[in-house]
């Protein structure tokens, strides 16, 4: 079980989840500092590490919407909170993917600041409100970069496997 | 880059730098039938020529470039937009596709291909095809596709110097689409995309009088000649109102060099205008006109995202150059078809 963080509106682009003007820092390790950077007091308190593991941004329609940079998910990631979102906008979605970066995709979702919910395999429970919701799956593709830990370790035993062909 | 044999290396420099987005169908990379992938989400833009492109994430690149093909991809449907009609003086490819994304809002085709038809997309140039195409990723296209065609042949050949054959792929007879969007653009008036988000587009009337204190001509959707000429008709021997800052940016040293030649660039100065360098400008908010607080952009660049421009506390509309330079003169939003 984990904590909605926070509830954010529809067409969260990434220039929200990661200003344009720190498109210059790219390092997974560098990125998490500036998540939200304009939201001052979410950004703080992540950098003050108040949200454990597994904490999760409910999103609304269109999460991650506008430009492929990768520094929004990389941001994240660091925090390791998982987004659930009513939809995700494509780019995003694959470097969620890609990244390691927990999405979930809930099309019926209710959830408020403070609530708990529990995601099963294919539903999201809202503990708080006693109410659950279905996922939508992701394409078969898309899970085996998942379950290899994200594109990096799934190219590289593709490239293995070609290497030893 | 010579040592790694890379020979299509576009620094940083006033002849073939700009844009990638600009340079790329520029020097004939990009062909009818290609698929193409880049680290930017405008990379939809090369659909004008009759590809499949699309835009993904760093890592992603960094796989594809080790493997030689993208693992991440399924083949999407596609919405069928059917555009016909004349456009009306100072109404364009802009409006169109303005009009087109707040119609089908901002994550209306989401994992989809947008696919243009119809006589108007016929007749139109290769640059308006490329705003077209450019601009569906705000409708959250994967792309935005207009089948080759003799125009594609003719501006890969007459522009961008291609002499080998130019196969064009083009849709089977019986493709399905997912759905069907008519368009008539002959009443099209000029739209305009209102802050925070893109699909909030309304007609430019609506919110004429408007104050603005900065006027954006450029970026990979609106920085093309033919772009830069629409502006200039309207500025030429005007000046640009008094508090409001008009900036021009060509997408390419081979565009600022063109409109140089044409006179287009004096026109701009001798406005008021202040001409810059070829590239995206403050499009992203990182630089050379990120907006002050309070202050209000309008802009032919692609976005209008809360702090798109560089400040969470200013706004940003969305329009054609035309658009854009008839509100320079005025210092307020102002529609040139009513004026």
């Amino acid at each position: 079980m984990a904590k909605v963080i926070i509830k954010l509106e529809n067409d969260i682009s990434t220039d929200d989840i990661y200003p344009g003007r720190y498109m210059a820092t790219v390092l997974p390790s560098e990125t998490p500092q500036f998540a939200f950077a304009d939201r001052t007091d979410f950004n703080t308190r992540l950098r003050a590490k108040e949200f454990p593991a597994g904490s999760i941004i409910a999103g609304g329609e269109n999460f991650g919407c506008g430009s492929s940079r990768e520094q929004a998910c990389s941001t994240l990631k660091g925090y390791d909170v998982a987004v659930v979102a009513k939809s995700i906008a494509r780019i995003f979605l694959q470097n969620s993917i890609n990244l390691g970066l927990q999405v979930v995709l809930c099309p019926g979702l209710e959830a408020s600041e403070g609530d708990d919910l529990q995601i099963t395999e294919d539903r999201v429970l809202n503990m708080t409100t006693g109410n659950s919701f279905g996922q939508v799956k992701l394409p078969a593709a898309r899970k085996g970069i998942m379950d290899a830990g994200g594109l990096i370790p799934y190219t590289r035993k593709l490239l293995m496997a070609r290497a030893r062909a | 880059m010579a040592a790694n044999g890379i020979t299509k290396f576009h620094d940083i420099r006033g002849d073939v730098g700009g844009i990638c987005h600009q340079i790329l169908p520029e020097y004939g990379y990009v062909r009818p039938g290609f698929v193409v992938v880049g680290t930017d989400s405008h990379t939809t833009t090369h659909g004008a020529l009759g590809a499949f492109s699309f835009g993904i994430g760093a890592t992603e690149m960094a796989s594809a470039w080790s493997l030689g093909y993208a693992v991440n991809i399924e083949v999407p449907a596609t919405i069928k937009v059917v555009v016909n009609g004349e456009f009306p003086p100072f109404v364009g490819p802009k409006d169109l596709i303005l009009k087109i994304i707040g119609t089908l809002t901002a994550q209306g085709a989401n994992y989809k291909v947008l696919e243009f038809h119809g006589d108007t997309i016929r007749k139109m140039s290769t640059s308006g095809r490329i705003a077209i195409c450019n601009m569906s990723v705000e409708a959250g296209a994967t792309s935005g596709i207009v089948p080759g065609d003799e125009e594609t042949v003719r501006y890969l050949r007459e522009e961008s110097g291609v002499k080998d054959a130019i196969p064009c792929v083009v849709p089977d007879a019986d493709a399905t689409y997912e759905r069907v969007v008519e368009i008539d653009v002959s009443k099209l008036e000029p739209q305009i995309a209102c802050p925070h988000t893109v699909d909030n587009v309304k007609p430019v009337q609506e919110v004429a009088g408007t104050k603005v204190q900065q006027i954006v001509i450029g970026s990979c959707t609106n920085g093309r000649l033919d772009d830069l000429a629409a502006a200039a008709d309207i500025l030429r021997g005007k000046k640009v109102a008094e508090g409001t800052r008009m900036l021009v940016f060509p997408a390419s040293g081979k565009i600022f060099a063109q409109a140089l030649d044409k006179g287009y660039l004096h026109d701009f100065m001798k406005a008021g205008a202040v001409v810059m360098n070829s590239g995206c400008g403050p499009c992203l908010g990182v630089h050379e006109g990120a907006l002050g607080d309070d202050e209000t952009a309008l802009s032919t660049t692609n976005r209008n995202f809360k702090g798109r421009m560089g400040n969470p506390k200013s706004q940003v509309y969305l329009c054609s150059p035309s658009v854009a330079a008839a509100s320079a003169i005025t210092g307020v939003i102002t529609d040139p078809s009513k004026n």
